[in-house]
């Protein structure tokens, strides 16, 4: 390599500590944080497997087997099969692509507009009254009957466009727009508060535009609530899915999530533990190896702790 | 602060209206049936006439309206009766928001249900925060000790496993296997004398322990980040800088500071005990509000879940208040105008 | 509520845990029931399903019960009528029945044969929204001959008359309680319904709706020295299999109710020695509903599953050489193994109980024949195509599949399909909430009366033990369709000249051996034209402690009929 390519990646390292891009950030999060690196190695593994894994292990999930039912493990089925004889594994992968879809995608939906709506009703004033009376408007609607009544209204209509999206998109939206209220009132507290700090009166004196406020200044300073929302919400989808599947309303039961596998299981729970096992541990791990990712990065991000 | 109350309540009202009517239109919408769980020798005629006694055939404002004069007019007039035993108007006549699936009033099936809600959740809920908040503080406090990674890992596996099977391991091994605590919660139960009392005590255990980890599980995580936060700022620092000892920084400054969004969270979650857990409910047969909600919904009985979740409304409301108030209170840097 | 007694009350239930533990050296006379799905009311006439209907049973009482075997037994008539001894007119018009005159009830007042007028009235009040009024169909009028005498009138000829007042579905009320309630009042009668005084063994003490039900011995109950236990709970909520769990494992209940649960679930539970599984069959039959009609989603809204006279038949299931693939692939006995386990058995009639009615025609259901079921459709013209799914003239045998969410039904579902894979048909599965399939709200697009698929499968059995009411169903003119609100009971739309004709003279034998005659040849109709795939003959399962004796489950009434007798034997 040659001095001045050197010289380049040096000067890119220095700009990446004065500036850090988000990835960097998480590199740097990841680095100093013991728990944090097994998390992420953790999370890794089980995206790679749910995404991966089913092309490699080709069993079909649904394949009924009547001579080989509630088995344990063995070479043809390494995590046994449940009681129609079909294999654990490849449920648990199908299961797993779902039931991480289903999370991310419902806790970015709901962080995305509790974030919204809380800074915006913290930051103007104006905007506080009516949009604090929209979020208890929803916080006041009970989460099961609106989720009843969206599946049942549109499961028809997307089912035509594709029956597996439609459902899917139904869940994230039903869970969605149902779990956000709580991230918009800690985030309006929170900013309710920054925005009486020294820094943010300075700049509103410097005639700093409300939107740059907001990002460069009070976004960076609440983060770390924001952070634990997250991780907490991954969790929160992954688990509401599950109760919609104890309530029967979730996904159907030849549609197996993580969650649809854990209920399903329960009541052979003496007879093969497994079933409980692998989908109780898939979901613990997931949510614990994003947690520890979002200890990690909230410490890395809050500029409070970064400065020190 | 009194003139910043006075118009929060006055836009709860409209709030509350709208609420109720999003509730109404939302339940009308569902396609659900309350014959739906007659045995099938039942034939159609008959279900059609069993919809037509219930009033579903009716259009759906005059449905409405007929609840909001019931639900608004009738039931208070009632409970003013039972309370004060005058007689206002002609109470005979005065028609009573009634479930379909029991056909007696909604209300009185609400009030039979609190003693056992307010008992197992509503502890569940106290002894969920008498758990977390030390944890979080300690947890914070040492951060990455072996303490904190023992809580982080514990309050995340409780959180992440749906009480049905928390619960049902739990009756595997503390009924099946141990016979230490029965596995139904029996709601008829008196308690009279000491060894009622032990009963209430052994079928509480369960359903409340279920409950309390998993609550403690969610709080212990906010009390936590909570402090982490308080512990880098400037004041902790000046404090540090005049010679305070660590402890009495912790408690005095930080611990006040830092309890403030965790209270905010707690009050915002009191509604939650009265909407009942559901699933623990079930599991345990402990039959509360929750399971009143649950029955409602799955025989499609519109009037008792329309109630139910308006009156939900309602707390969820007044708590929120309630927790600006104190967020007010507690925090002088907030003002409010 | 303040904290530290909370703490101290805590932390004593950790250090006491299972220290204490009382047992009275005397037999329990408490009665513990566990119903998974909560009594609702206690009028059975207002109820919103059969938990209602059993919950009540043990307070009031109909004139005649049926009995394990399916015969009529009286409780509170002197005498079955049969023509013979003259209560049932020559003409099949009018029924008699003697009440018992020593029939107190549990407020001390005689029963008399206004009471059972009056429970005519009330059940067919037209704003009453009655749940029991089947059982009054085509009744003219309920006469009080004298005070214990009462006559039932019919509008026309009625071979089985044994609607009205016999069973637990249709009991009779007090008059004097319920006058007020009729109509519309009858929702308003909250005291009444949640405290019906009856005859029957035992009186309600509490009712929590959708909870907990206490009852105590009626003190004025018929039999001296019954019922053996003074007092009885019904406690309700939980699932089928925890229920099953709190008689087998815990032993905390004496007796569970209705617990369809997976089979070797119930084997294990059942180890542990604590109670016994009892199976009771009654005429419940899980079928395949086959759709005679085309459900094509692309038709509009007057034609789709419409019958039309028959022009609008389905592309193939038309053709009865598929039906009978579809029939002779399934292989019974391992969806009984896998699904049901003791409370079922695999039967290929739509009547698989009275004995008397049962056809001996088509058994050979019983045997899966793959291979053959292959030729058959081979022979018909539908041939593998590349994908493995047969097709003929373009027409691909790729069915839509929908039945109730329950798991036991997915777990079926999901064995047809690999079956009826092995054949070459490509099937859809797809299940609707129970409460939406089941509830024939003509607005909703998924009940089972719309049959917007290829197949469906549901449980459907008769009430009493008489199927003549049921056989009726398959008649051309029970079609459902938008003309007539979707109301009728011939789901799969199937329709024969002979099925009607031999309806017709059904209807005009009153003869007992010729009318059994008929109805078998009835049933073989509907299973050999395969309008109907019948599976399983499913049986009621109930759990039991092993202290508890006296008990007989019975198939065809309220499990609770014989509790009077119930007794506890350490």
């Amino acid at each position: 390599m040659k001095l001045e390519q050197f010289a380049r990646a040096g000067q890119s390292i220095q700009e990446a500590r004065e500036h850090p891009s988000p990835w960097m950030i998480v590199w740097i999060a990841l680095k100093n944080h013991k728990g944090a690196l097994v998390g992420a190695g953790v999370f890794t593994f089980i995206v790679l497997a749910v995404l991966i894994g089913p092309l490699i292990y080709t069993i079909d999930p649904q394949l009924t087997d009547t001579a080989v039912r509630n088995q344990g493990m063995s070479w043809q089925h390494p995590l046994g099969t449940d009681n129609l004889g079909r294999d654990m594994l490849a449920q648990m992968l199908s299961g797993g692509r779902i039931a991480l879809a289903v999370g991310f995608a419902a806790m970015l939906l709901s962080l995305g507009v509790g974030i919204t709506i809380g800074v915006v009703a913290g930051y103007y004033k104006r905007l506080d009254g009516p949009l604090m009376r929209l979020t208890d408007l929803f916080l006041a609607l009970p989460l099961l009957p609106l989720l009843l009544v969206i599946i049942m209204l549109f499961r028809d209509t997307l089912r035509a466009f594709d029956p597996e999206m439609g459902i899917f998109i139904l869940i994230v939206l039903g869970i969605g727009i149902t779990s956000w209220m709580q991230t918009a009132r800690i985030v309006r507290g929170e900013t309710l508060a920054v925005k009486e700090r020294e820094f943010v009166l300075a700049a509103t004196s410097m005639g700093t535009s409300g939107l740059h406020i907001i990002t460069k200044h009070i976004l960076p300073n609440i983060l770390s609530p924001i952070m634990v929302s997250a991780t907490l919400g991954i969790a929160n989808a992954i688990i509401t899915e599950s109760t919609l599947s104890f309530l029967g309303l979730g996904f159907p039961p030849d549609f197996p999530t993580w969650g649809r596998l854990l209920f399903d299981g329960v009541n052979f729970i003496e007879i093969s533990p497994a079933r409980v096992i692998w989908p109780g541990l898939a979901i613990s791990l997931t949510v614990l190896s994003v947690n520890y990712i979002g200890d990690a990065l909230r410490d890395a991000i809050d500029p409070r702790v970064r400065n020190e | 602060m009194l003139k910043y109350l006075s118009k929060r309540l006055f836009f709860a009202v409209p709030t509350l209206i709208v609420i109720s009517f999003v509730l109404f239109a939302l339940l009308d919408l569902a396609p659900n049936d309350p014959t739906g769980n007659l045995p099938q020798t039942i034939p159609q005629e008959v279900r059609e006439e069993i919809r037509e006694s219930l009033g579903l055939n009716k259009p759906f404002h005059i449905r409405y309206f007929k609840w909001m004069q019931q639900f608004f007019v009738n039931e208070p007039l009632n409970l003013i009766e039972e309370v004060t035993g005058l007689e206002i108007g002609d109470s005979e006549s005065r028609l009573r928001v009634r479930s379909w699936l029991t056909r007696s009033p909604v209300v009185d099936l609400i009030i039979e249900r609190l003693p056992q809600t307010l008992w197992v959740v509503g502890l569940s809920y106290i002894v969920g925060i008498m758990i977390a908040l030390p944890i979080g503080v300690i947890s914070a406090y040492k951060q990455y000790s072996w303490f904190d990674q023992i809580g982080t890992f514990i309050s995340m596996v409780g959180f992440s496993v749906p009480t049905f099977f928390t619960g049902l391991v739990m009756i595997i091994i503390f009924s099946v296997t141990l016979s230490w605590f029965p596995s139904t919660y029996d709601t008829t139960h008196v308690v009279k004398d000491f060894p009622s009392f032990w009963f209430q005590v052994k079928q509480m255990t369960m359903p409340v322990m279920v409950l309390a980890f998993y609550n403690a599980a969610q709080l212990s995580r906010f009390m936590r980040a909570s402090v982490l936060e308080n512990l880098n700022l400037d004041y902790v620092r000046t404090a540090r800088a005049k010679g305070l000892r660590d402890r009495s920084i912790l408690l005095k400054h930080i611990l006040r500071n830092s309890m403030l969004p965790v209270i905010t969270m707690i009050a915002l979650g009191v509604p939650t005990i009265f909407t009942g857990a559901i699933i623990t409910e079930q599991v345990f047969r402990v039959n509360g509000i929750g399971q009143l909600l649950i029955t409602g919904i799955q025989s499609a009985d519109i009037p008792l879940v329309q109630s139910l979740s308006f009156l939900f409304a309602v707390l969820i409301v007044t708590f929120n208040l309630l927790a600006d108030v104190i967020y007010g209170i507690l925090d002088p840097r907030i003002k409010y105008e | 509520m303040s904290r530290s007694p909370l703490i101290a009350l805590i932390a004593l239930s950790i250090l006491f845990l299972g220290s204490c533990s009382q047992e009275s050296a005397e037999v329990d006379t408490n009665l513990r029931l566990l119903y998974w799905q909560a009594p609702s009311t206690l009028n059975p006439y207002l109820s919103s399903g059969t938990k209602d209907i059993e919950a009540a049973s043990i307070v009031i009482e109909p004139l005649a019960h049926y009995d394990a075997n399916a015969k009529k037994v009286p409780i509170l008539a002197t005498r079955i009528p049969t023509v013979e001894n003259g209560d049932i007119a020559e003409d099949y018009r009018s029924i008699t029945w003697h009440l018992r005159q020593d029939i107190v009830w549990s407020d001390g007042t005689q029963l008399t044969s206004a009471d059972v007028v009056f429970s005519w009235r009330y059940c067919t009040h037209e704003e009453a929204g009655c749940t029991g009024k089947d059982s009054f169909r085509d009744v003219e009028q309920v006469v009080a001959v004298d005070d214990y005498t009462v006559r039932i009138d019919f509008t026309k000829p009625a071979p089985f008359p044994f609607g009205p007042f016999v069973g637990s579905v249709s009991p009779v009320l007090q008059y004097q309680q319920f006058k007020d309630c009729l109509g519309l009042r009858a929702q308003e009668c909250t005291e009444a319904n949640f405290y019906p005084i009856g005859t029957g063994p035992f009186i309600v003490e509490e009712f929590k709706a959708n909870d907990t039900v206490r009852y105590k011995a009626n003190p004025h109950y018929r039999e001296e020295g019954k019922p053996f236990f003074q007092t009885v709970i019904i406690k309700g909520g939980g699932d089928a299999a925890s229920a099953a769990r709190a008689v087998l494992q815990t032993g905390e209940f004496d007796y569970a109710w209705n617990l369809q649960v997976e089979p070797e679930v119930l084997d294990n539970m059942r180890n542990a020695g604590k109670g016994e599984v009892l199976t009771a069959f009654g005429s419940q039959v899980e079928r395949i509903m086959v759709n005679q009609t085309n459900e094509d989603p692309s038709l509009d809204a007057d034609t789709r599953s419409v019958y039309l006279d028959g022009n609008n038949a389905h592309p193939f299931l038309s053709d009865i050489n598929v039906r009978r693939a579809l029939s002779l692939a399934i292989d019974r006995q391992i969806l009984v193994d896998i699904g049901y386990g003791v409370a079922g058995q695999p039967t290929c009639n739509v009547i698989p109980l009275p004995e008397q009615y049962v056809s001996t025609n088509n058994e050979d259901c019983k045997t899966p024949n793959i291979d053959e079921a292959n030729r058959i459709l081979e022979e018909a013209g539908w041939v593998k195509g590349s994908d493995g799914v047969r097709a003929k003239d373009g027409v691909r045998l790729s069915l839509l599949y929908q039945t109730s969410t329950n798991s036991v039904r997915q777990g079926t579902q999901s064995l047809i399909k690999g079956m009826w894979q092995e054949i070459g048909v490509e099937t859809e599965l797809r299940n609707i909430d129970a409460a939406v399939f089941f509830g024939g709200d003509p607005g909703s697009p998924d009940t089972l009366q719309k049959f917007f698929a290829d197949v469906q499968m549901y449980t459907n059995n008769f009430e009493g033990n008489d199927p003549s009411n049921y056989v009726e169903g398959w008649q051309c003119g029970n079609v459902p369709d938008p003309q007539n609100q979707w109301v009728g009971p011939n789901i799969s739309r199937g329709c024969s000249e002979e099925f009607d004709a031999l309806l017709d003279t059904l209807s005009e034998t009153f003869d007992s051996d010729e009318r059994v005659a008929i109805i078998k040849q009835l049933n073989d109709i509907v299973v050999q034209s395969i309008w109907e795939i019948p599976l399983i003959h499913r049986a009621r399962v109930s759990a039991k402690s092993n202290s508890l004796k006296g008990f007989e489950l019975n198939g065809w009434d309220s499990e609770l009929w014989t509790i009077a007798d119930w007794y506890r034997e350490e």
